[in-house]
């Protein structure tokens, strides 16, 4: 039954081409209903295709199939053919089964609003196109899903367009993340002129042959993580995420959170054969993510938006992933990964219903105290704080606790050190949403107090599903020191990353580190419970006696208005003087001139044509005489 | 097969023009329809070239070839896999330029009707003449129905923008004129017979000091056409100024020539002054790629600004004609397609809104799609079309024309690919400030969404968008045996010039036989060994 795994992407895209065409004539009842249930169907066939491919041996990965030859020249060849193994069943797996509860969650959060079909149209494409990404088996049609996505994702945070802030956020989104893109493409070019295909496979062979430069594979492996910088919202690149959240919330738990974000981890995950060959790539990516992880938290720190604290928090623990893949320990990245999806999602989907119960309220300053409106909301936030701080036993204290571990034990102190540091920050700035949202004194608006309520059955549950992810995901990667078997994550992952550097750990070193790591989550923990419950003043004695501190965290160290004013702004000023003194003045000044002088030149002569005989007799005469004179001497 | 359809494609247009004589100017909806009939059935008679093009040979194809006026000016017609695309994408965009026009153009319809019939006639011939003579003749006739459509049919600067087209382009096709005349002469002194078929020229070889300003001649008259920097000040004019319908043929087809040009007769009669010109050539255009992209930026006007986009995305076709190997040209091929489809659709685009609120400026919209949803998908696919999203018809172009560019100049390649980036900007900030936002402006309360006749001239255009994107192959496949074949036609260096040892005096200023002249050759050698 395995061999269906090539039907998964097309149901979510019959569903958007369905939408797009008759959504407008459609019942709201009938467009959540062809949405959600093409992508169900993808979830069924992808829990038989992952079923199928336990059963088959490693030997038989990749499973390709090849639908048509998509760019059929000489030299440049690429196919649509997609192609299912371990690593693409589980970012299938995660698509399809966040992707499904967030759909249903959708037809609840988006229920009054009058673009709904347009919505699930893009949510259903947006899938598709993920799924091309996860599924490609060359990197020309992953690039399809990887722009896909991207415009999707454009699509999505400009969803409610009539928003200044809301296009201008999706334009922002789409142009950062084409930078990144740019620099993939010509990535991909140095592929193909070096290797002469774009298959996974073929790469991968050529490295293993020999054939290849490490000076290559680090050149490509840059271009390509700088896409990565892009999509997957990374240093220098991020700036786009925070704005994002101008879209639909469930949007943001989706694609700003569990998927698209993360697939520039898939990708250098997915070639891992290229950044294992490269020493120095590797060093980057981990250090760009370290960089990142530790700078996006203490921007979380200080927002009051809840909806940009996740939106930093998710940049900063993608910053996690990448150490992992840096690190080389893919498998570790790809964990944190799968269980980052679960509790993020969770975590979105249960600001949105916060957000939802307030009539749309996203400032933090503006809730307090809700605790006790929102019986199923809170237990869930409560769970997704838990589990990405790390606190032991739920899920995200496994996989970071991987990332971290491997790190340690590959000698690299440095992305160690800063990723330890980052757990603190973590639990600081997770659990000070919980209690300035959830506890201490109300600070509701009367107006959105009569309106308060708990959201209705189509979001809590989807956050009670993945409230139980969030809590047992880890269990599928508990360290391999407790016992081999249990790490199955990176078992099922092993013959992907046999390239992957996994240093065997003592039980000593193992639990020593798990030790630490918990001990400053806890740490973490224990702070924001001081700041913001036991001396609520703290927070703004900090402020007013660290100014200079709190400012440049507050306004995310200016690197929006820096990018502005370094880019953007020459740019826009620089082709205005071009314009105008040289394209209009110079160039089409010349052409203007040209064709005055001609005629000017014309009236000029016009004055030799007078119209009386006697002055044409006059020249007539002149030029016998000059004749004459030229012909006698 | 004794049909001539090539010649019946290229002369129904104005053969139907004809008709219009006979018909009164007030039934307007008549003479729409016939001209829109015309064109259409026009467009079904090409694809029977379509289908009955063979791709396996680089020769040409459906060839019709009767003497004219003798002296080698014959009436020579025939298309390999460059022109088919070319001849299919006017015949495929003539109905819907006159669709198009049904509700834009107000005045003298039937002429405006006969001189877009003309117009297609003068296209066609240009892509598929094989005589220089009668190429010349298709080029330079095909100015007079756009100088009357610009000019009388255009906005209100219309007058200079028409004179500035045309003088611009007589410049340079007077320069290829006078090289044709050279050529003529210098065939007629190197074999005795006259002839004006290209498929001769191709055969000689002409001293390489000659080429050089022969070659120039020729490129100078292309690169105005297509247009490169800094020849490309006529184009905004002209683009801001024409109607829709003027627009669209303007950016779609009759840049194209300029490339196809390039590719038919600059390179490969002039192969070494190729090779000697082309960094300069391949220079201009990488600069029309950015130049393009950053004065798209800063426009003010959406035709305007569209129209430098143009001027971006030709400068990259360019650079990748002059990459000169198979997936660059073949690239390029495809990339003017595209550029085509998108661009001309972009123009519909605009002209769309220009029928709604008669401006081009951009400050004057903002939230349209919120009147227009319907409008708002097609502008946004089209918009992504230009700047290359995966999927739709421009990436694939764009990929092959990088791709071909990166295995002849990595450096170029990469600085091109900034085009990725620039016309995001571009094209979204605009689509940003026009369609989306607050509705500031109160007459866009009163738009109205597409009719159906504007859905009937998008839908085929969004279809073949996506189908070049998915399933390229129909049209790769056709082409590659001619762009190869052409491409050794550019290639064939000649060696025998840099050899020291020849006598100079033999081709001061002829051409030559290769065949003959290797005989002289020998015969000079042992003159010189002795």
């Amino acid at each position: 039954m395995t061999e269906i795994f090539w039907m998964i992407p097309f149901f979510p895209a019959l569903g958007s081409l369905v939408l797009v065409l008759l959504g407008h004539k459609l019942s709201k009842k009938h467009v959540s209903f062809i949405a959600c249930s093409t992508i169900f169907i993808s979830l069924c066939i992808s829990v038989i295709s992952f079923a199928g491919l336990l059963k088959i041996g490693a030997e038989n990965y990749p499973l390709v199939k090849k639908l048509f030859t998509w760019i059929p020249t000489h030299g440049f060849k690429a196919d649509f053919s997609l192609q299912f193994d371990p690593l693409s069943a589980i970012m299938v797996l995660i698509v399809t089964v966040v992707g499904f509860l967030i759909h249903i969650y959708s037809t609840g959060y988006m229920a009054e609003d009058k673009s709904y079909s347009r919505y699930f149209a893009y949510l259903n494409l947006f899938t598709f196109a993920m799924l091309i990404l996860v599924m490609a088996s060359n990197i020309v049609l992953m690039f399809v899903g990887w722009e896909g996505v991207g415009l999707c994702s454009y699509l999505l945070i400009g969803f409610w367009f009539e928003k200044h802030s809301a296009a201008q956020a999706g334009k922002k989104a789409f142009i950062v993340n084409r930078i990144g893109d740019a620099a993939f493409l010509i990535g991909i070019l140095f592929i193909f002129f070096h290797i002469g295909s774009g298959e996974f496979t073929a790469i991968n062979t050529a490295i293993s042959r020999g054939s290849i430069s490490t000076g290559f594979a680090t050149v490509v492996g840059i271009l390509l993580f700088a896409g990565a910088t892009g999509k997957s919202a990374q240093i220098p690149l991020y700036v786009w995420l925070p704005d994002a959240m101008e879209g639909p919330t469930p949007v943001s738990a989706f694609i700003h959170a569990a998927t698209m974000v993360t697939a520039g981890v898939y990708m250098v995950a997915r070639m891992n054969f290229l950044y294992s060959f490269s020493g120095t790539a590797s060093h980057i990516i981990a250090f760009i993510g370290a960089l990142t992880a530790i700078y996006a938290a203490t921007m979380a720190l200080t927002q009051n938006d809840i909806k940009r604290v996740l939106a930093y928090s998710t940049i900063s623990q993608i910053g996690y992933m990448f150490i992992g893949c840096g690190v080389g320990a893919y498998s570790a990245g790809m964990f944190h990964l799968y269980t980052h999806a679960f509790f993020k999602s969770l975590l979105f989907l249960a600001a949105g219903s916060v957000m939802h119960a307030l009539s749309g309220e996203a400032d933090m300053r503006k809730m307090g105290g809700l605790k006790k409106y929102l019986p199923i909301t809170y237990p869930a936030f409560l769970i997704g704080a838990i589990a990405i701080s790390g606190i032991p036993f739920f899920s995200g204290f496994f996989s970071k606790d991987a990332i971290l571990t491997k790190a340690f034990t590959n000698g690299q102190y440095f992305v160690w050190t800063i990723g330890v540091l980052g757990t603190i920050l973590t639990a600081f700035y997770m659990f000070r949403l919980i209690f300035l949202t959830f506890h201490g004194k109300e600070r509701i608006t009367p107006e959105a107090k009569m309106l308060l309520h708990e959201s209705p059955p189509v979001m809590t549950v989807p956050l009670v599903i993945l409230a139980f992810f969030s809590v047992v995901a880890g269990y599928a990667g508990v360290p391999a020191v407790f016992g081999k078997k249990l790490d199955w994550f990176s078992c099922f992952l092993q013959p992907i990353f046999s390239r992957g550097r996994e240093v065997h750990v003592s039980l000593g070193a193992e639990l020593a580190l798990i030790l630490i790591s918990s001990f400053l989550a806890i740490l973490g923990l224990y702070l924001a419970y001081l700041s913001y419950i036991k001396r609520p003043q703290f927070p703004h004695t900090f402020a007013t006696r660290f100014p200079f501190i709190y400012r440049l965290l507050y306004n995310k160290y200016y690197v929006d208005e820096a990018y502005d004013a370094l880019f953007v702004r020459p740019l826009v000023r620089g082709s205005e003087q071009i314009y105008n003194k040289f394209d209009l003045k110079i160039i089409d000044g010349a052409v203007n001139e040209t064709a005055s002088a001609t005629g000017s030149f014309g009236k000029l002569i016009c004055y030799l044509q007078t119209g009386f005989i006697k002055d044409y007799a006059l020249v007539f005469l002149l030029g016998v005489a000059l004749f004459l004179g030229y012909l006698l001497f | 097969m004794n049909i001539p359809i090539l010649s019946i494609v290229t002369f129904l247009p104005i053969g139907g023009a004809i008709l219009f004589i006979f018909i009164s100017r007030e039934k307007r909806a008549l003479l729409f329809s016939m001209a829109f009939i015309i064109s259409l059935v026009n467009f079904l008679i090409s694809l029977l070239l379509y289908f009955n093009f063979n791709s396996q040979t680089s020769s040409p194809q459906f060839v019709e070839k009767t003497t004219w006026i003798g002296y080698g000016i014959e009436y020579h017609v025939g298309i390999d896999g460059i022109s088919l695309f070319l001849v299919l994408l006017t015949t495929f965009l003539m109905p819907v330029a006159i669709l198009s026009s049904w509700k834009y153009i107000q005045r003298r319809e039937k002429e405006y009707l006969i001189f877009i019939l003309m117009l297609e006639t003068g296209i066609i011939g240009v892509f598929v003449s094989l005589n220089l003579f009668l190429f010349y003749v298709f080029w330079e006739a095909m100015l007079i129905p756009m100088y009357f459509i610009i000019g009388i049919w255009g906005g209100q600067r219309r007058i200079y923008a028409t004179l500035k087209f045309v003088l611009f382009t007589m410049l340079g096709s007077l320069l290829m004129l006078v090289a044709i005349f050279i050529l003529y002469s210098i065939y007629f002194k190197a074999t005795g017979t006259y002839s004006l078929n290209i498929f001769d020229y191709y055969k000689i070889i002409l001293n390489p000091r000659i080429q050089i300003w022969l070659f120039l001649a020729f490129a100078i008259a292309f690169a105005i056409k297509v247009p490169l920097i800094p020849f490309h000040t006529w184009l905004p004019d002209a683009h801001v100024e024409a109607p829709t319908a003027g627009s669209v043929l303007l950016a779609a087809v009759l840049l194209k020539m300029g490339a196809y040009g390039f590719l038919r007769f600059a390179l490969p009669l002039f192969p070494d002054a190729t090779q000697r010109l082309l960094p300069f050539l391949a220079v201009l255009s990488l600069i029309g790629i950015l130049y393009g992209g950053l004065m798209a930026l800063i426009q003010k006007n959406v035709k305007s600004l569209v129209a430098y986009s143009s001027v971006s995305h030709m400068g990259l076709i360019m650079l990748s004609v002059f990459a000169l190997n198979t997936i660059s040209v073949e690239g390029a091929i495809y990339q003017m397609l595209n550029h085509g489809l998108s661009t001309g659709a972009l123009f519909l685009c605009v002209g769309i809104l220009y029928e709604r609120s008669h401006t081009h400026v951009i400050k004057d919209y903002g939230g349209v799609s919120r009147q227009m949803p319907i409008f708002s998908a097609f502008f946004l696919v089209f918009i992504l079309s230009s700047l290359g999203l995966p999927g739709l018809n421009g990436f694939v172009g764009e990929i092959l024309c990088l791709f071909g560019i990166f295995k002849s100049n990595t450096v170029f390649a990469i600085l091109a690919a900034s085009t990725v980036i620039l016309s995001a900007v571009y094209l979204l900030w605009m689509f940003q400030r026009v369609m989306q936002g607050p509705i500031t402006n109160e007459k866009i309360n009163s738009f109205k969404d597409l009719n159906k006749r504007e859905i009937c001239y998008f839908v085929p255009i969004i279809i073949l968008v996506f189908w070049m994107g998915i399933y390229p192959g129909p049209f790769l496949r056709k082409m590659d045996v001619s762009v190869n074949h052409l491409l050794k036609q550019i290639q064939r260096k000649e060696k025998f010039f840099t050899n020291e040892h020849i006598d100079k005096t033999f081709f001061l200023d002829t051409a030559i036989n290769p065949n003959t002249w290797k005989e002289k050759h020998q015969d000079n050698k042992e003159v010189n060994s002795q």
